[in-house]
Formats: structure tokens, C-alpha cells, sequence
């Protein structure tokens, strides 16, 4: 039984999320590749054949898999899914983007943001927004299978995998790359940080959640989340938006500044280490899931919190 | 330019899921079901470009219980022309909804097919991207703008990091991601006139379709609870407690 992992990448470096699919694909077999498609795919594949307990990387270079399009990858993994049980993709809106492609192609289900492997045919997954697990055994010969990364563990460094570098079929030209806006930032990503800052409605403008939610994260070292109702507000963008419809983060320390905490919200931090919770409203649901919870206004607090901080050397 | 949206009727997303004491799935006895979320945003998209002449026809369909009809009004209420039930009491999964959809694109003939990023009760986000592949057709996922001209599409996409705009050639498939558009509420008048635009009932048998399941639910099961937390009087405790109790700072 072989596993293949389709890489996550950004055309520049290999992303943590592949070590986490890596460790997942572990738990079905042995013998786990990885395949990189993108630009830049021979620096990506060495990086990935780095990670212990890969067996091959594979390498497909092309423009159109580099700009992420679900053609491409449909007419790039659909044929080496012929050598393999099972195909793993990280749950990111790239993996969601191209691996149900994959799977409706190969004419099998696919078994979304799994986060257990309990066999090689039994996966858990959450539903209803997190408020659900379910256990799902696949009758399907081949597995296609998108990965929930924040719940397993990195795969380590100190491998050294052969990389094999392949031809990218043409894509159909039906889908064509127009342009792209990526948000800069110098904090760590949000889906691995160690600590997460979030603020929501409560900060009332785009201009106080950066007064009050971006400081109190760099003095963290944490990444900027928010809440649909911040982002929806144009508080935030809406890539940091942390939820059943955002991100799934797992971070540490998760700190939820005027956040009620709706269920929505709940089903993309609730895995988080230690939760904490600043609300004004002692009723807030937050507090229900919070580790550590204080009432209290935001705009007294948090200055508060800052200056604590600063007294334990942060 | 025809446009086939296909809704589902879940659990409304306010309502918190229970599961059953059972384990076999979560309880839907007596909860209030709503139209997913994203399937509004999806008929409001198509109405839309129906409004500003880009669209001739709004076609509404719904693959479940006999129930979904009243979802289907409500599409039709928001302005969807008249709308399709196939009706089965099997809950299908994501690959056996996108054959079923399938087989009613080939009746309907659409230019485009908008649909919801994904259902809030089964969190796949797959069937979208599964019916452009059985159709070869384009896909666009996790639209946040659509533009339609001259027999394509650019379509903003919200992806990690960011945004990303590509353009598909019609006909194609559009998942919505939320910040598409605001839904509107269907007034009261057109809740009525609603009532009067037609609805064909086909039966899941008649399609010939292959909707055996590829999954077992073996169990639903709660997921572990968070143990209750402590309310800190000050940030100082807050501070204190992070560091030598969590150990997290």
C-alpha cells in the first residue's frame, strides 16, 4: 500500500501543513510520497524529500499548477493515482479546491478534514460545525482524503528521499490565472502559530482592531485572527478570519478579545491549548469554552494585559 | 444564459447540532431547518445576474426529502424562476449529489451552475468541485465576485493569504464563499407569488443514477468537552496564571 501527499506550497517554500499530511499518510502506510506541482518545484521537492519517512518526491514544474488550478492538478494526479491506495491533500483552500476534483474523477468518495486515522479504511471527522464527530469506514478501494493539519503532528526533519522529477501534463485551457493579492504580513501564519490575538465585532472599526488587537499580538509574537463578524464589519481582512467558513487553528494560547463566541466561531479555535477570553458580557458563550476568562471592557484591559506582560519580560 | 443553483435544506446554523444518545447520527426531530447559508448567497448571486441581464433563467433545485420543497420556495420567493425536487429520503453523499446533479444539467442545459461553497451540516466542501470534474467543466470555488461576459467568467477567489482572481470559460461551476453578497429576505408578497411558480417533483429512481453509498457512518459521537474554565478578577491574575499555572507565556 503507497500513499501519495500532495504538497502545500507557496512557490517559494514548502508550508508545515505537508509535515502534518505527512504524518497523517504515515498512519495508512509506509511507503508515502510526496508530489510537488508549482513553480519552483525542484527547491520545494528538496525541501520536502528532507522530511523523515518519505520514501519519493515527486516533482512537476508548469505555470498553471503554480497559480494553483484545479484543472491542473485533476490532469497531473489523476493518472499517478493509479499507483497508489490513497491520496491525502492538507485541508487548505487549495487542497479543498483540487482534491474532490481528484476524487469525483477517480470515481470515489472523499473524506473531508479527517483529524484521526483510525485504520486504513476508518477515518473521524467533525460535522455541524465541530459539534459532532464522525466515524466513517470507506468502502472504497482508493482513498482520496483531505487533512485537518492542525491536529496532527509535524513529521520530522532528516530524510533524505530520492526526488524524480515528472512532466506536467497541458491543462485544459478552460480556467485561466487572472491575478492575485496576497496579503503581506511579518507575523507568523495563522493556521501554525504557537499564539493567536483575536479581535471581534467589539472593536467597533478597522482602525481599533489595529490600535488594539495588532500590538497586544506582537508583543505575543502571535498571529492576527478575527471573527466573521469583525471581517464582515471590514475590521479585518478576511484571511484572518478563524471559523468553520476561515481557518482551523490549534495554536497554544488562543486570546479572544470581544468575542461571543458563536458557535461558527467555536468550531475554528476550540482545539486551541489554553483559551482566553476578554468579554464585557459575563454571558458571552466564549466563557463557556474559556480556560481563563475576564470581564471586562477590552479598551481597559488589554492596556492592562500589555503592561502585565511587559512586567514578565514579554 | 439559463443558471441551475442548487440548495439544501439543514439544520438551521443558529441551532446547536445534539447528537443522538445513540451514536447514530445527531438529533433532527422537531429542529428548525433553514436553507444553507451559502445556498442563499448562491440564489442571490444568480438572481442578481439575473437583474443585471447577464442571466434569462433562474433554475432552483434541491436533492432530499419532501420537505425541501419549502426550501426551494424560498428560493423561488428570492427570485429563482421555478425550481426542480428531486426527491429521495436517502441522504445522499457529496459524489452521489454531484451524479445527481449531473444528470439534471444534462436535462437543463445550463450556462452556469452557482452553488454554496458547502453545507453546514456535513462541513465537506466537495460537491461543487465533483460535479465540474463529472462534467469537465471549470470549476471556481470560493467566489467573493463574479463577473459574466461574453461566454466567461472572472471570478474573485478568497484563498489562504489572500485573494485570487481567475476566469473560466462558460459553462462552469461557482461555489460562493460568504462574502459574495448579502442574501435578501424574501418579502411577504413574493412569498406568495412564490407559492404559484412551478415546482417538478422527479423521483431520485427515475434519474438512473448510482447513489450507493462509499462511507459507513459507524458512529456519531460527541466531541470531548473542554474543561470549565476559571473567571481571573484582573489582568495581573490573567498574567500570572498564563505563565506559572498554563505555562504558556
Amino acid at each position: 500500500m503507497a500513499v501519495l501527499v500532495i504538497a502545500d506550497h507557496d512557490n517559494q517554500s514548502l508550508k508545515d501543513s505537508t509535515h502534518k499530511t505527512v504524518t497523517a499518510a504515515q498512519k495508512l502506510s509506509g511507503d508515502v510520497d510526496v508530489l510537488v506541482g508549482g513553480t519552483n518545484a525542484a527547491a520545494i521537492a528538496a525541501e520536502a524529500a528532507k522530511i523523515a519517512g518519505v520514501r519519493k518526491v515527486l516533482a512537476a514544474e508548469s505555470a498553471e499548477l503554480g497559480q494553483g488550478l484545479a484543472e491542473a492538478f485533476e490532469a497531473l494526479v489523476v493518472p499517478l493515482a493509479a499507483n497508489y491506495d490513497a491520496v491525502l491533500t492538507p485541508a487548505t483552500s487549495q487542497g479543498k479546491n483540487i482534491s474532490p476534483r481528484i476524487a469525483a474523477k477517480l470515481d470515489v468518495a472523499q473524506i473531508s478534514d479527517v483529524v484521526e486515522v483510525v485504520d486504513a479504511n476508518t477515518f473521524v471527522r467533525p460535522i455541524y460545525a465541530g459539534n459532532a464527530l464522525e466515524t466513517v469506514q470507506s468502502s472504497d478501494a482508493k482513498k482520496v482524503i483531505t487533512v485537518r493539519p492542525t491536529v496532527f503532528k509535524a513529521a520530522g526533519e532528516g530524510g533524505s528521499a530520492q526526488v524524480e522529477t515528472i512532466a506536467a501534463p497541458a491543462a485544459p485551457a478552460k480556467a485561466r490565472f487572472v491575478g492575485q493579492e496576497i496579503v503581506k504580513s511579518a507575523r507568523p501564519e495563522l493556521s501554525g502559530a504557537k499564539i493567536v490575538v483575536s479581535g471581534g465585532r467589539a472593536m467597533g472599526s478597522a482602525e481599533e482592531f489595529q490600535r488594539v488587537i495588532e500590538p497586544l499580538a506582537d508583543k505575543l509574537g502571535a498571529a492576527v485572527g478575527a471573527s466573521r463578524a469583525a471581517v464582515d464589519a471590514g475590521y479585518a481582512p478576511n484571511d484572518y478570519q478563524v471559523g468553520q467558513t476561515g481557518k482551523v487553528v490549534a495554536p497554544e494560547l488562543y486570546v479572544a478579545v470581544g468575542i461571543s463566541g458563536a458557535i461558527q466561531h467555536l468550531a475554528g479555535m476550540k482545539d486551541s491549548k489554553v483559551i482566553v477570553a476578554i468579554n464585557k458580557d459575563p454571558d458571552a458563550p466564549i466563557f463557556q469554552v474559556a480556560d481563563y476568562g475576564l470581564v471586562a471592557d477590552y479598551k481597559a484591559a488589554v492596556p492592562e494585559l500589555m503592561d502585565e506582560l511587559s512586567k514578565v519580560g514579554k | 444564459m439559463k443558471v441551475l443553483v442548487p440548495v439544501k435544506r439543514v439544520i438551521d446554523y443558529n441551532v446547536k447540532a445534539r447528537v443522538k444518545a445513540d451514536q447514530t447520527g445527531v438529533d433532527l426531530a422537531n429542529v428548525k431547518m433553514s436553507m444553507n447559508p451559502f445556498c442563499e448567497i448562491a440564489v442571490e448571486e444568480a438572481v442578481r445576474l439575473k437583474e443585471k441581464g447577464a442571466a434569462t433563467e433562474v433554475v432552483a433545485i434541491s436533492v432530499g426529502p419532501t420537505q425541501a420543497q419549502e426550501t426551494l420556495r424560498t428560493a423561488l420567493a428570492m427570485g429563482a424562476d421555478r425550481a426542480i425536487l428531486v426527491q429521495t429520503d436517502q441522504d445522499l453523499e457529496p459524489l452521489a449529489v454531484a451524479k445527481v446533479l449531473k444528470a439534471i444539467v444534462a436535462e437543463e442545459s445550463p450556462e452556469l451552475v452557482v452553488m454554496g461553497k458547502q453545507a453546514i451540516d456535513g462541513d465537506n466542501n466537495a460537491t461543487g468541485q465533483m460535479l465540474a470534474a463529472l462534467l469537465d467543466w471549470p470549476q471556481a470555488t470560493f467566489a467573493s465576485a463574479v463577473e459574466v461576459s461574453g461566454g466567461k467568467a472572472k471570478v474573485t477567489r478568497e484563498v489562504d493569504g489572500g485573494l485570487q482572481t481567475i476566469e473560466v470559460d462558460l459553462p462552469a461551476i461557482v461555489t460562493a464563499d460568504l462574502r459574495l453578497n448579502e442574501p435578501r429576505y424574501a418579502s411577504l408578497p413574493n412569498i406568495m407569488k412564490a407559492k404559484k411558480k412551478p415546482l417538478d417533483v422527479k423521483e431520485l429512481g427515475s434519474l438512473g443514477v448510482d447513489t450507493a453509498p462509499h462511507l459507513k457512518v459507524v458512529k456519531v459521537t460527541e466531541p470531548p468537552k473542554r474543561a470549565g474554565g476559571v473567571k481571573v478578577e484582573t489582568a495581573a491574575d490573567l498574567v500570572m496564571k498564563l505563565k506559572n499555572e498554563a505555562g504558556v507565556l
